[in-house]
């Protein structure tokens, strides 16, 4: 009786003309059918490329007194300069480098942590599970940003304290939804049959379950790229950021009090921030639609 | 009788939870690098080496660190959190003062963020292909993606120069009563911006989730049994509807507090709102461990709070979970 | 006396990406009052859509695309929005297939009960309350003073279907449409819900539309059937007619799917061969205009392929058949 069954008729007669495919290569050959995805993926390789070869193109050093501090957009620099005299668009190019790696890397600490943290819980259940849900329970209450504001406080103002940092405190997320994922899936056939066929635990958590537990790890990896990149750029907002390193955040962070002089200081590296956030969370939109193409119309 | 057991283990796993979060300020102390002492201090504190002295012995931090830990959380629970040495008052003190402004932003942000975000979505879901559904859906993106503190910084420039027409710095005119419905309206007016600016990231989130909640509840066979009652539309809407729509809404915003008070803090440093969040930033400039740790102990406390609260809201909405089967 | 309900050459389609698929094609009925017109069919044949037609709630992609529905000789399918609501809930209702989730959760029974007399009585919140305790009573649930302050989880399946039937007749409407009303029940709480049914019937007079696919329910409780086929009526009548003398095969495989039903006399070897009726309803927008029961028919000859189906062919006072062969097959 519901609207559903039409179209689930016509399936039938469709799957089977296709070839078998490995689930990853169907999930792409969806991605490509979700134009929000698509058009994520070319901004963030856009972005991307912009920082690899920018340079080339772009022969100003970011951290240089390029001009007079304070110069507007135009002709002497495109994007205008800084309170010191630097170049704002050698700034965005140079800084897309740090803040992209500090999002990339964060986020490979954040799932790392959170996965193996989720599965263990929701793959060995009882006491196991319980400590670890506390464990997750109490970073949750901490606010995540500010946690790592102390601890970049503390432990010092590098790139690399910054980038473990935001991994420390972010992971809550995903360990959430891989515990799901694995009480899910740990009392189902498949696993049963394998650990009835002697596979051993390691085996059973990393070759049966996670392979299965992937999809919504992946689009909460690749949100979390996003979530690092706000939480650099809130960092070096609050005066937390590498002072060696240029990054969009730092930019900011560095020029907003004179936000009212200089508009273009503040305007250019957070659009920057903005527009790397939506490519990213239109991707993992894109991956969402992927894996469960019912729910694209509800989005 | 079943709610006050609730309400005790909840209670209980709270404690807990903030005894731990006082070792680990306890750990955080001892694990960065340099002097505790120093570090108890407060780095650019300008503490005099008397008063170094003195809180090694005040901490004993000649001691084992078990006997340390024991000093530290006897003090705590006392309500002794240290003493800024830049502030020259007790940092618990210093939170007192801090806390309401910083409860005004979190709470007004909170308010408008739900009540905005559900009716933009409960409109768009009437119309899920509408332009307003569409609207939603960017908005929803947008509000994402954009860092808070520039969207802060955005609307400073915008109302700070080109269109002055709301204050966009601190919690009242210095200038105006200090007293009064003269006072509360400066208030208020300083409150529009940052508020407005926390709230937003919010509405994105809560506006979809609206959205999506509310065309589920819409398809529910329950919104049909109310039209086949021959109900209007307002109620079948505004009260079949929407209470189911709410309840993940409450939820996600008792989950998310916490994001809400880490917003907060960026905010108020954008519009110089002297809450907590302030605070924060300025004793991260003045290297002020003691504040720092301090108010990481008491947004866990809010956050906390604001968890038991959501708890009991949501019983209030949901009878499934306030009475179990008879 | 003319009918509290008549459905009048009613057409629904559903709107999909390739166009306008129909779903229920022409169908005509009329119930009178106190009367119990049932419906039957395998699920996807259009009973479902008939009965939210009527009530006009029917879900956003389908349309009626021809018909009209005579509730007391108003077109309900012309009635404006306010006009619709006075009439919903309170001349017409309708109980659904799932009591567990055609309430709303978060409100308790007596106030969903209530709702409809605040709604179409004015009435103030406690004299609601008051009178959907009575309700209560009259479908049978027990301690109803306690029972009225209860949410839908704290009660039964059967319980539930009871609260929707209370609700349902506390404005005593002219027409109630019960779809499916027992399938998500256990089988003894199935008899009771039928037996409250037809006694609440002889109480109020109510004219009924029994959607259903109990052809036990139908000879026990119904005056007149229609089966439905893939969105067509094939055969409609009295019950008993139709059930002693089925003439559609489609009929005589859901009788003979039936232990305790028996057909009335035919050849005996028809019979045996119609035990289970092989196949399935074909799937919308796969239905052409020959008969639509075609491929699972024992009976199909070239005619059958030939022509498209045929209208109901009135055979007596009592039943009216869509077949080309029907004279052979019931003779």
């Amino acid at each position: 009786m519901s609207t559903m069954e039409a179209p689930r008729a016509r399936e039938p007669s469709a799957l089977p003309s296709r070839p078998a495919a490995s689930p990853l290569a169907a999930m792409l050959r969806q991605f490509g059918r979700s134009p929000a995805g698509v058009i994520g993926a070319i901004v963030l390789l856009a972005l991307v490329l912009i920082t690899l070869l920018g340079p080339t193109f772009y022969g100003i050093d970011p951290l240089d007194l390029a001009g007079a501090p304070f110069t507007p957009p135009g002709a002497d620099a495109w994007l205008g300069t800084d309170y010191l005299g630097r170049d704002i668009l050698a700034g965005l190019i140079y800084g897309g480098r740090a803040t992209l790696t500090v999002g990339g890397v964060a986020a490979v600490i954040t799932i790392v942590i959170g996965v193996t943290v989720g599965a263990l819980a929701g793959f060995f259940g009882g006491a196991v599970d319980t400590a670890l849900v506390k464990l997750t329970e109490f970073f949750q209450i901490l606010p995540s940003l500010l946690f790592a504001m102390v601890l970049v406080t503390l432990f010092g103002q590098t790139l690399t304290t910054i980038t473990i940092a935001i991994g420390v405190v972010s992971w809550p997320t995903a360990a959430r939804l891989t515990r799901a994922e694995f009480l899910r899936l740990r009392n189902l056939d498949f696993v049963k049959a394998s650990r009835a066929a002697g596979a051993g635990n390691g085996h059973l958590i990393l070759r049966v379950v996670l392979p299965n537990a992937l999809p919504p790890i992946i689009v909460s990896a690749t949100l979390a790229i996003g979530v690092a990149i706000l939480f650099e750029g809130g960092l070096s907002f609050l005066g937390l950021g590498d002072p060696n390193t240029m990054s969009w955040g730092l930019m900011i962070g560095q020029n907003r009090n004179y936000v009212l002089d200089s508009w273009w200081t503040v305007t250019f590296p957070g659009a920057a921030i903005f527009i790397a956030v939506l490519a990213i969370s239109l991707i993992g939109d894109g991956i969402n639609d992927a894996i469960n193409p019912r729910l694209r119309k509800r989005g | 009788m079943n709610l006050l057991i609730h309400m005790t283990k909840q209670a209980a796993n709270a404690i807990g939870l903030l005894l731990a979060v006082l070792i680990l300020n306890f750990c955080l102390i001892h694990l960065a690098p340099g002097d505790p002492a120093l570090v108890i201090a407060g780095e650019m504190g300008g503490a005099s080496a008397d008063v170094i002295a003195a809180l090694r012995v005040k901490y004993g931090l000649d001691q084992s660190l078990l006997h340390q830990l024991w000093t530290y959380m006897s003090k705590v629970v006392t309500g002794d959190f240290g003493y800024s040495y830049y502030f020259n008052e007790p940092v618990v003190n210093l939170i007192g003062q801090r806390v309401p402004a910083t409860l005004y932003l979190v709470i007004s942000a909170l308010v408008l963020s739900i009540f905005i975000g559900t009716l933009l979505g409960v409109i768009s879901a009437r119309k899920p292909n509408g332009w307003l559904s569409q609207g939603v859906t960017v908005i929803s993106l947008a509000g994402y993606a954009a860092p808070v503190f520039w969207t802060g910084l955005m609307l400073l420039l915008l109302f700070g120069s080109v269109w002055p027409i709301l204050p966009v710095s601190g919690m009242s005119d210095v200038a105006r009563p200090k007293s009064g419905l003269a006072h509360l309206v400066d208030v208020v007016q300083h409150l529009i911006l940052p508020s407005i600016t926390l709230a937003l990231v919010f509405i994105a989130q809560y506006s979809r989730l609206a959205r999506v909640n509310m065309i589920d509840a819409l398809t529910a066979d329950y919104v049909r049994t109310a039209r086949a009652k021959g109900l209007p539309e307002f109620i079948v809407i505004g009260k079949h509807a929407l209470r189911n729509t709410l309840i993940p809404i409450v939820t996600v915003a008792g989950l998310q507090f916490g994001h809400l008070f880490a917003g907060a803090v960026l905010v108020e440093t954008v519009f110089s709102w002297p809450g907590m969040g302030r605070l924060v930033y300025e004793s991260i400039l003045r290297r002020d461990y003691p504040t720092l740790l301090a108010v990481l102990f008491f947004s866990a406390v809010l956050v906390m709070t604001a968890n038991i609260i959501t708890d009991l809201v949501y019983r209030l909405i949901d009878p499934r979970i306030r009475s179990g089967p008879r | 006396m003319s009918p509290v309900l008549s459905v009048q050459n009613l057409s629904v389609a559903m709107k999909g990406a390739s166009g306008i698929v129909p779903v229920l094609e022409h169908l005509s009925f009329d119930v009178a009052q106190g009367k119990t017109m049932a419906l039957v069919g395998e699920s996807g044949c259009g009973k479902s859509m008939t009965a939210l037609a009527i009530m006009r709630l029917l879900p956003e992609d389908f349309v009626v695309t021809s018909g009209r529905v005579l509730l007391d000789g108003e077109n309900v399918l012309a009635a404006a929005p306010q006009a619709l609501r006075g009439l919903r809930g309170n001349k017409m209702s309708m109980i659904f297939q799932e009591p567990m989730t055609a309430l709303n959760p978060l409100y308790t029974v007596g106030d969903q009960i209530g709702e409809v007399l605040r709604q179409h009585r004015g009435l103030g919140r406690r004299d609601a309350t008051e009178q959907a305790i009575g309700f209560l009573k009259a479908v049978q649930i027990p301690a109803a003073e306690a029972r009225v302050h209860a949410y839908p989880h704290q009660l039964s399946g059967g319980m539930r279907q009871r609260v929707m039937i209370a609700m349902a007749l506390a404005c005593k409407p002219k027409l109630l449409i019960a779809d499916e009303p027992t399938t998500a029940l256990d089988v003894t709480v199935q008899a009771q819900i039928f037996d409250l049914l037809s006694e609440l019937q002889d109480d109020t007079d109510t004219a009924i539309v029994l959607i259903t696919h109990d052809l036990g329910a139908v000879a026990e409780l119904a005056d007149d059937v229609a089966v439905l086929y893939a969105g067509r009526c094939i055969e409609k009548g009295s019950s008993q007619e139709v059930i002693a003398h089925a003439r559609h095969p489609y009929t005589r495989g859901l009788m003979a799917c039936v232990p305790h039903l028996h057909l009335g006399p035919a050849a005996a070897n028809v019979q045996r061969e119609l035990e289970e009726i092989p196949g399935m309803v074909p799937p919308l927008g796969a239905r052409g205009a020959e008969c639509a029961f075609l491929p699972r028919c024992a009976f199909a000859i070239d005619v059958c392929r030939a022509q498209p189906q045929p209208p109901l062919d009135v055979v007596d006072a009592h039943a009216a058949v869509s077949c080309w062969r029907h004279r052979e097959i019931a003779p």
